[in-house]
């Protein structure tokens, strides 16, 4: 007992210092990327005028947020928040399991891994060249689907950018081509570390393909299937700031489809320069983000200790 | 089931997965090839039939132009190149040194800082106080500083990433050895650690590189000034105003030839050689990638 005290006493003091230096520049790093704007949050509740700075503008309450909740545009960018990453979560699972399943079936290494690297693709590219390649399709006056496959059905061509009733089907689409390569990379190191002789046993006993895939394979990745869906679930008030402001270029005509939180923030603070109302709306994601991401966290440890984030 | 059947049904399954497979990659390759395509396509076949994959008539005009229209472009790609490397290897730096102490048990503070750095992943002040801090307290607007310093440098996930491979793969007592022989805090580090740590470092410094890359948020937020747009702040502006690429400074070295612009084909050009860079690293670094989206799975 006392030869521990002695012992925890002297590395207390001998190597605190040291390693502590060693942390010090990430730990500052930490203190104002991250922490510095945790405070920052009562911007919220100032009327807040660049002129008069942080400290200086006045304060008004939860005059930022009663209006915010007034408008249209809450319910709006809340909405639309929950529903895509609902559709992504739902969609996205499905089908990177699908796709995970498929090249495992592949068993070739060469084939896997040129596979693997096209459908990864999409998710090295930044959002920007995404709606690029988003905009040579769609475009009213050049773009291919009005010039070349609207032209051959002999369909009127369709300015899409001004155009809502496709945009959720095309956000879902793009995000899917975006991510799913990528994620169906869980799921294959998933399949890949599975007990073999459990198939062989199945196969003996007549089971086919289909009904091992159905039956061992899919059941198998439970775990992993609602640790990373409750993970999402945890994440579903933010968004992909890119996939709804870079991939619809902007378009006002299409913010009642495409406006997200974040995009509503991003509008407010940088192009109407609404900076209370912009922070009061970062706040309201902060707050249920920070609800949801530790309430996901203790059904995910209720299920699966391992891998819970604490 | 006999041993034919199975071997059959296992052989149609296979054939079945590369069929599907091959679809799904065409799909997912069509649309980037109609830019590349795009990119060579002569301007007037974009004008009056629009983006095809069948142009008929080649041009690499939009080349030729990007070239003579030299400083702009170069000048992009210079500060996104830079931007790049300083914030990987900033970004490695911040993230190992704060890593390492956190990974030693015998530190009384590393609890703690693990929880600094956990929290993060919780609670966030937002973009708004983040915008207004970067802008007014450390006034870092229109400088190369607001590319790299705001969001990237230090993540929490690969803070844990390389603290997990240090407390998991590095053995206490190469640490007491080296204590035994006089070594400080400081040389076992920089001296064993760091070097150790090259894997999982070469994996983090992947995943940074490309969100550096990539990134268009820092630029569109904190840069108004065209001669700090990197790359991707380029090609926004570009999408948006094909005039800008004969935007005063250049119209000097064009002379009067800005009347044949070739907007769409170097709009596609420029979005191409955006991302020729990542095509050819991109084979090589496969494996690293695909480590790194797997240990990402285990802990989110």
């Amino acid at each position: 007992m006392t030869t521990r005290a002695v012992k925890k006493k002297k590395s207390s003091t001998a190597q605190t210092l040291p390693l502590m230096l060693i942390a010090l520049p990430g730990i500052i790093y930490l203190l104002i990327n991250n922490y510095l704007p945790m405070f920052g949050v009562f911007l919220a509740f100032k009327d807040y005028s660049y002129v008069r700075g942080i400290f200086g503008s006045k304060w008004n309450g939860l005059d930022n947020f009663e209006f915010l909740f007034r408008t249209k545009d809450a319910w709006i960018m809340t909405r639309n928040t929950l529903l895509y990453n609902a559709a992504f979560i739902v969609l996205g699972t499905v089908l990177a399991i699908f796709v995970a399943i498929l090249i495992h079936e592949l068993g070739k290494k060469r084939r896997v891994k040129l596979f693997q690297a096209s459908l990864m693709l999409p998710n090295l590219l930044s959002w920007v060249v995404i709606g690029f390649i988003v905009y040579a399709f769609l475009n009213a006056d050049n773009g291919f689907i009005n010039n070349t496959v609207y032209k051959a059905l002999g369909w009127q061509p369709v300015s899409w950018y001004s155009f809502r009733p496709p945009w959720p089907y095309i956000l879902v689409f793009v995000y899917l081509w975006k991510y799913v390569g990528t994620n169906s990379i869980i799921y294959v190191a998933g399949i890949a570390g599975m007990d073999r002789e459990i198939f062989e046993a199945a196969q003996l006993d007549g089971a086919s393909k289909v009904k091992q895939i159905l039956h061992i394979t899919v059941p198998m990745l439970r775990p992993t299937i609602i640790t990373l869906t409750l993970m999402a679930i945890g994440r579903i008030f933010y968004s992909d700031f890119g996939l709804f402001y870079q991939v619809p270029a902007n378009s006002g005509r299409l913010f009642d489809v495409t406006q997200t939180i974040d995009t509503y923030v991003y509008r407010g603070l940088m192009e109407r320069n609404d900076v209370g109302m912009s922070a009061a709306a970062a706040l309201y994601q902060s707050l249920v983000g920070f609800i949801l991401v530790v309430g996901a966290n203790a059904l995910v440890r209720r299920i699966d200790k391992e891998n819970a984030l604490f | 089931m006999n041993q034919e059947k199975v071997h059959n049904d296992v052989r149609s399954f296979r054939r079945f997965s590369t069929i599907v497979l091959t679809v799904l990659t065409v799909i997912t390759l069509l649309p980037i090839l109609l830019i590349v395509i795009a990119s060579v396509t002569d301007e007037s076949i974009l004008l009056t039939s629009g983006y095809t994959y069948f142009p008929g008539r080649l041009s690499l005009d939009s080349y030729y132009y990007m070239v003579r229209q030299g400083p702009m472009i170069l000048r992009a790609y210079g500060i996104t190149i830079l931007v790049t490397v300083l914030g990987t290897l900033g970004s490695i730096l911040l993230t190992a040194t704060l890593a390492y102490p956190m990974s030693r048990r015998d530190f009384k503070w590393h609890n703690t800082l693990s929880f600094l750095v956990f929290f993060t992943m919780l609670f966030n002040g937002g973009v708004v106080s983040a915008y207004i801090m970067w802008s007014t307290i450390f006034g870092i607007k229109d400088t190369l500083l607001a590319l790299i310093l705001p969001n990237y440098l230090v993540t929490a996930f690969n803070v844990f990433l390389i603290r997990n491979y240090y407390s998991n793969s590095i053995p206490t007592a190469l640490i007491e050895s080296a204590k035994i022989d006089g070594a400080t805090e400081l040389t076992i580090f920089m001296k064993i650690m760091l070097p150790l740590a090259v894997p999982v470092m070469a994996t983090v410094a992947l995943f940074t590189g490309l969100t550096y890359w990539n990134d268009w948020t820092n630029g569109l937020y904190y840069i108004t000034n065209p001669e700090l747009y990197g790359i991707q702040n380029l090609l926004i502006r570009i999408m948006n105003n094909i005039q800008f690429l004969k935007s005063s400074s250049n119209a000097a070295l064009l002379g009067t030839q800005t009347v044949d612009l070739p907007g769409t084909s170097v709009r596609m050009a420029m979005a191409v050689i955006g991302i020729l860079p990542i095509l050819i690293v991109f084979p090589f670094v496969q494996k690293y990638f695909v480590k790194g989206v797997v240990l990402g799975a285990v802990k989110g």
